[in-house]
């Protein structure tokens, strides 16, 4: 087990300075002027010449990408072009905001999901199944950015019930568990759940529905067990493929939602990302990315680790 | 019935309590605050030398900081002109002209309590020009060294007087300093001793000394710096010290949000969330009125031309084809399409402005005369003229580019153009504008949609028209230029006295429309969404807008 846990953290090595080198590939060949965070549109030549050799654009990219990586490999992800700020600070500080909104909109998403689906599942083929699959279907197909809009429209402008922008009355850093600030998470939170709902809706329903089709629920039965027993039985057995899905759908909103995130202005990883690509911010979107691919990277290993503990089969 | 010592002090400190409580409840129940949507994605850089834009200019630098001179933004209804700011007068070396000698306003004070002197106004230009002072800030200079391209250095004369020195004579100084914001020297020695002892290169403890400045702020303005979050909020208190009593603010506090998506934009004030957000929806515009709320717009100095190609082979070489071009627009019509925001232009500037100089050219809607024009240049609907144009699909000041453009390309249609748009991403347009039109970049285009800031005379006119800004040194894109436009720009540089420079950069901007190296389009106005308890607004002719004189009932 040791020997494959070296083995998994020595492959991620490869695989994450093959994300920093595609990473910084990426945004230094996308056009542009990677100083237009600073330079306004009307700066000369001159001075852009001046400015690209005060913050080493000048240099090689090899040199650039070498230096970068050895000050990264040291915990410095750099500064800001457009702030000054150190892509640290700004980078953890949204993953922190991200988190809270991805663990949210987790929860929703997987007991709507789990309850869609188990309906439909129990319910195969009846109208209660169809709506509920069109409930799911709707979910994974909507464009959220589009639902978060329709949300804002409703629930702020029309009914005024909840604040449609912002991490709290006075920003997420002084973020507290109470109504005045979680009515904040509450729309961006329910938008972002619609899509691990209908993944999970979908995942439980044909779960439900293969489980009740096996031969020891017709044993069940036969012994006379409860339906409320019988149930227990299914959900145990849903539940590993059910959770592993929902840990995966974690690991998708962790990423953050670009789209989201700028709808409702929620400081959290998309909402920088949104920001370092329109600045065209390079040290701050390659930290982000970096810091991304990393919790990707790691939250894999984990999950592999896990899986060998359950089934030592898949060391071999 | 006897009363305890003891019990009585406890009433007494329980009314005491009490009657606190509610005094400062009653405080904070007046407290007068105004909380303002921008369309930033981040808080514009706080410290001195704001980015985003001139939207940076109009919330965390003119609110907080004040310049040697200043625009005045107290009026609507005519251009915004140059004021006195922190120099209270200044004069050109009469036998040299490339000094300017410049009398500070006494009494002025730093956030922080120290003095603006002399000594402040040499350390604010040296954070920009000069790479030996230990102050200087690669990131400020980019925003700030290009508003004010021939200003060299500074130096004290005295306790309230200094010289700044051009590279070449230069009228046009005084114009540029409203872009060099002055920060607090003292207050930035402090946050420099406040950097750790283990930091020990010079360079990197600057560095740390900005960003600690930029998180607690300290410059002259009218309001002061009282909170910040990064990416989420910044918030101002009135500076009941300010030196000038007519913008010595009444509202108590200022909260500024990025809220860069117009429609949450726009849903965050209609729920009450802001006071005051900027470029609101346009579609949402009608229901934002019905709801009560005031929309302020006015012309800004902007404007979104095509700016044409006068390298070899272009169509535009025709002068008959410009102004075919220029009289086959409806301006109405396109700003009836943007509901009503948009500024009709006649030229760079618009003829109410000093800099305007009657041109001959008359920039208005007149198909038929543009139809002429193109018939006498040998075409015809049968044999249209092909032109190129690169555009973006949006961009700062670019306004709503594929609509518009669109609108161009179907109204050429009936004066003999056949419009090829070629549509870029917004950064990579910028950088091919740098470029030129004889870059491979162009890609075939002969004309290209950049829009400009017109404020200063450099920046609306001579980087478009001097054969000194050819690409790569400047945005004269298309080549334009001759002797004659280089006689009326030295002239324009050269005048001292303002008056007679404003008539000879009107003689230069005739001459501009008369040659339309431009379709003249349109000026942004600019519009921001109000609600009704925010008094006291003027929406100037400007991009900027004071929020110190207004008031929150």
């Amino acid at each position: 087990m040791i020997f494959y846990l070296l083995r998994r953290i020595v492959y991620t090595v490869p695989i994450m300075l093959g994300v920093a080198f595609f990473c910084f590939l990426l945004v230094h060949i996308s056009p542009g002027d990677p100083l237009v965070a600073i330079l306004p549109p009307d700066a000369s030549v001159e001075l852009q010449r001046q400015l690209m050799t005060l913050y080493g654009f000048d240099r090689s990219w090899p040199e650039q990408f070498f230096g970068w990586l050895w000050r990264a490999l040291q915990g410095d992800l750099g500064t800001s072009i457009a702030t000054g700020r150190p892509v640290a600070d700004e980078v953890f500080r949204a993953v922190g905001n991200t988190l809270m909104l991805a663990c949210l909109a987790t929860l929703i998403g997987f007991l709507l999901g789990s309850l869609f689906g188990f309906v439909a599942g129990y319910f195969s083929n009846s109208w209660v199944d169809r709506a509920a699959s069109a409930l799911s279907v709707l979910g994974v197909s909507v464009p959220h950015y589009w639902l978060g809009m329709v949300m804002v429209i409703v629930f702020s402008a029309w009914l005024g019930w909840l604040p449609p922008t912002g991490a709290g009355p006075g920003g997420s850093d002084q973020w507290a568990w109470d109504w005045a600030h979680i009515q904040y998470m509450v729309l961006p939170a329910v938008t972002m759940s619609v899509i691990p709902m209908g993944i999970i809706a979908r995942t439980v329903r044909a779960l439900v529905a293969d489980i009740l089709a096996q031969e020891f629920v017709v044993g069940l039965k036969a012994k006379g067990m409860t339906d409320s027993g019988i149930f227990l039985h299914v959900v145990k057995n849903a539940a590993p493929t059910a959770l592993a899905v929902m840990g995966l759908q974690l690991g998708y909103l962790l990423g953050g939602s670009i789209l989201i995130e700028t709808v409702f202005s929620w400081p959290g990883t998309g909402f920088l990302l949104n920001s370092a690509i329109f600045q065209r911010d390079l040290p701050l979107l390659q930290g982000t990315i970096l810091v991304l691919a990393m919790f990707f990277v790691l939250l894999n290993l984990l999950v592999d680790t896990l899986q060998t503990a359950i089934d030592p089969r898949i060391q071999r | 019935m006897t009363v305890r010592p003891a019990r009585l002090l406890s009433a007494l400190i329980g009314c005491g309590l009490i009657a606190l409580t509610s005094a400062s409840g009653s405080v904070l129940a007046q407290e007068k605050v105004l909380r303002i949507g921008m369309t930033a994605a981040d808080i514009p850089r706080t410290l001195g030398q704001p980015d985003q834009g001139f939207e940076g200019n109009r919330f965390t630098g003119i609110p907080m900081y004040d310049a040697l001179t200043q625009w005045d933004l107290s009026k609507a209804d005519a251009p915004s002109v140059l004021i006195p700011g922190l120099a209270a007068s200044w004069a050109v070396d009469a036998a040299d002209k490339t000094k300017w000698v410049f009398k500070l306003r006494p009494g002025a004070k730093f956030h922080d309590g120290s003095a603006f002197d002399a000594d402040a106004v040499v350390w604010n230009v040296q954070k920009v020009l000069d790479k030996d002072a230990r102050h200087f800030d690669a990131s400020q200079v980019g925003v700030t060294a290009s508003r004010m391209p021939t200003l060299r250095s500074a130096r004290k004369i005295d306790e309230l007087t200094v010289e700044l020195t051009t590279s070449e004579p230069d009228s046009f100084l005084p114009l540029n300093l409203t872009n060099l914001f002055m920060a607090s020297p003292a207050h930035w020695e402090a946050k420099l001793k406040a950097v750790p002892a283990s930091v020990t290169d010079p360079a990197e403890r600057a560095k740390q000394a900005w960003v600690a400045f930029a998180a607690d702020a300290s410059g002259t303005g009218p309001f002061k710096m009282s909170r910040f979050v990064p990416r989420e909020r910044l918030e101002v208190v009135k500076n009941t010290a300010y030196w000038d009593p007519k913008r010595t603010p009444t509202i108590d506090k200022v909260v500024m949000l990025p809220l860069p998506e117009a429609n949450a934009r726009t849903a965050a004030l209609l729920s009450g969330q802001v006071d005051w957000i900027e470029a609101p929806a346009p579609d949402a515009i009608p229901q934002i009125k019905s709801r009560g709320f005031t929309v302020y717009s006015n012309p800004q100095p902007h404007i979104w031309p095509w700016q044409l190609s006068f390298a070899e082979g272009s169509p535009w070489l025709d002068k008959r084809v410009r102004h075919a071009a220029n009289l086959c627009i409806n301006r109405g019509e396109l700003k009836e399409l943007l509901g009503g925001m948009m500024g009709e232009a006649k030229g760079i500037v618009s003829p109410d402005h000093p800099w305007w100089g009657n041109p001959s050219f008359d920039v208005k809607f007149d198909p038929d005369a543009a139809r002429k024009l193109m018939a006498e240049a040998g075409h015809s609907a049968a044999k249209p003229l092909k032109v190129k144009v690169q555009v973006s699909a949006s961009g700062s000041g670019q306004m709503q580019p594929l609509p518009m453009n669109e609108y161009l390309q179907e109204s050429l249609r009936q004066c003999y153009f056949d419009v090829e748009l070629d549509v870029l991403e917004w950064n990579t347009l910028f950088t091919n504008w740098r470029r030129g039109a004889k870059d491979p970049s162009a890609s075939g285009a002969n004309a290209i949609n950049v829009t400009a800031a017109t404020m200063d005379p450099f920046f609306a006119m001579v980087r478009f028209v001097s054969t000194k800004t050819f690409p790569p040194v400047s945005n004269n894109w298309g080549f334009f230029g001759n002797d004659e436009f280089d006689a009326l720009i030295a002239t324009a540089r050269t005048t001292f006295e303002d008056k007679e420079r404003d008539a000879a950069l009107a003689r230069l901007h005739a001459r501009i429309v008369e040659e339309a190296p431009f379709v003249f389009v349109a000026h942004d106005v600019g519009p921001r969404a109000m609600s009704p308890k925010v008094k006291g607004v003027v929406q100037p002719k400007s991009w900027f807008i004071d929020i110190a004189p207004m008031r929150v009932e």
